[in-house]
């Protein structure tokens, strides 16, 4: 079944046409990855099916319902509702320095989704004990190095159970030796079969975890296939001179 | 020399009045003229625009003086002199906090509101949850400065006859041929100024647990 399903999406920042004509589906359970060189697009394609950028023309559907049809929005109830099955973890984590990392993970559960404080307290301390942050439940994300913030991050969009989770890059932040806890995680999740779109310059955590990757450039889908096959061997033009960079 | 100063800390409650009053309605005030002054609606935008150049571009003796006597040219109105300094001290005010908090405001990242709203906050919600507790940490400092500008400005009350401190011991002066009075006076300030600095240093501290 499809959850996600993208339809001749297009985005433009003036004259600018950032993304082109894009269609893709996920499908539940399933972890696609998105790479391609920066500028490519791909991360505002991945904004854009958040609902962070308001795209120009074309559709995206989340669980058979539409955020956006041609162009034309849904009205504010149902964005929110669709909203609430779509999570997405930042570049730049974008934790509330304000919050405690437990309140990081509780104020949307109380706030939004109306859970009590016991539940909500229940789901974040489950969630910190899988990420191995128990210890840090008091502390503020500034007293953190990056890679327990992105993790505390994980931790808050997994915390409002979304049906599928988004990811932007989320090592690009990060020191080298940070990026393995946190693709430790998203692996977890993959086993778990969490379902996941994944901009990411890890080719060979791409391989690996993805079942399917997009290689997009100049704001178009340039080859798609199953991971592996697309990452040895590509077999547009485009995608080798971009894999062959990333091999050397 | 008792006497005088029992009338000095007369003046002085008259200032502190003028002082409390003005923060406790300028503050709030402020809010809404910095959204006024942010928003999209350029009619709104431009309105408030205008109130800032106003209350920023002339002396605040002269809104003094304009708050209570333009009633009277204008309608034949006449109120009382406490009311008009609490009113000109207020909207002169909120126009300073209002650009202070729209600084704060404009500080705060982006990825603050995305964040926010991809995880289902509402607009009110994300901007008294997650905004405005970060702009108040930003803001103290020049919020301070701001508030210590304010005890000395109470000091302008007189300008419509209003007997605050400053008045009083230019009275005591004049009467008795000495400015010992008005130093003591300017002791007063002083030691107000202190225990503003002194609450805003410790509320900063208070903040400080996160940046």
């Amino acid at each position: 079944m499809e959850i996600i399903k993208v339809e001749h999406l297009s985005k433009s920042f003036g004259t600018l046409e950032v993304i082109r004509d894009i269609s893709f589906s996920v499908h539940r359970g399933e972890v696609l990855a998105i790479i391609g060189p920066s500028g490519s697009g791909k991360s505002t394609l991945l904004r854009s099916v958040t609902h962070l950028e308001t795209v120009t023309g074309g559709s995206v559907s989340v669980s058979g319902a539409d955020m956006v049809r041609d162009g034309v929005y849904a009205d504010e109830g149902t964005l929110r509702k669709i909203g609430l099955k779509v999570g997405l973890v930042f570049q730049n984590f974008n934790l509330f320095p304000h919050f405690s990392v437990l309140r990081n993970l509780t104020e949307a559960q109380v706030h939004v989704l109306g859970r009590t404080p016991a539940e909500a307290n229940g789901r974040a301390l489950a969630l910190l004990e899988r990420m191995g942050l128990s210890e840090k439940l008091h502390a503020y994300p500034c007293e953190l190095s990056g890679g327990q913030q992105q993790r505390v991050s994980i931790a808050r969009a997994l915390a409002l159970d979304p049906e599928v989770l988004f990811f932007d890059e989320p090592t690009s932040a990060l020191d080298p030796e940070l990026t393995g806890e946190i693709l430790k995680v998203i692996r977890s999740l993959a086993e778990e079969r969490m379902t996941m779109v994944i901009v990411t310059h890890e080719m060979g955590f791409a391989r690996d975890v993805a079942d399917r990757v997009i290689f997009m450039d100049s704001g178009v889908i340039v080859e798609e296939g199953p991971a592996a096959e697309l990452i040895n061997n590509p077999r547009n033009d485009r995608t080798k001179a971009f894999l062959k960079r990333f091999s050397e | 020399m008792e006497k005088m100063l029992e009338a000095m800390l007369q003046g002085t409650l008259v200032s502190l009045e003028v002082f409390f009053l003005t923060l406790l309605f300028s503050l709030p005030l402020a809010l809404p003229v910095a959204l006024g002054r942010m928003s999209r609606n350029r009619l709104v935008g431009g309105i408030v625009n205008v109130y800032l150049l106003v209350m920023r571009g002339t002396p605040l003796i002269l809104q003094l003086i304009f708050v209570y006597f333009a009633p009277y040219y204008l309608f034949g109105i006449s109120y009382d002199r406490f009311v008009a300094v609490v009113i000109a001290f207020v909207v002169n005010y909120a126009a300073y906090f209002a650009e202070i908090y729209r600084g704060g405001i404009e500080s705060i990242p982006r990825g603050q509101y995305e964040a926010a709203k991809v995880l289902g906050f509402t607009r009110s919600q994300t901007f008294f949850r997650i905004v405005l507790p970060q702009v108040v940490k930003r803001i103290i400092p020049s919020t301070a400065n701001e508030v210590i500008t304010l005890v000395k400005d109470t000091a302008l009350a007189q300008a419509i006859g209003v007997a605050e401190l400053f008045r009083v011991a230019q009275n005591a002066s004049a009467r008795q041929f000495s400015t010992m009075p008005i130093f003591i006076a300017g002791l007063f300030y002083f030691v107000m100024n202190w225990i503003v600095s002194a609450a805003f240093t410790r509320l900063e501290k208070k903040l400080a647990y996160y940046r």
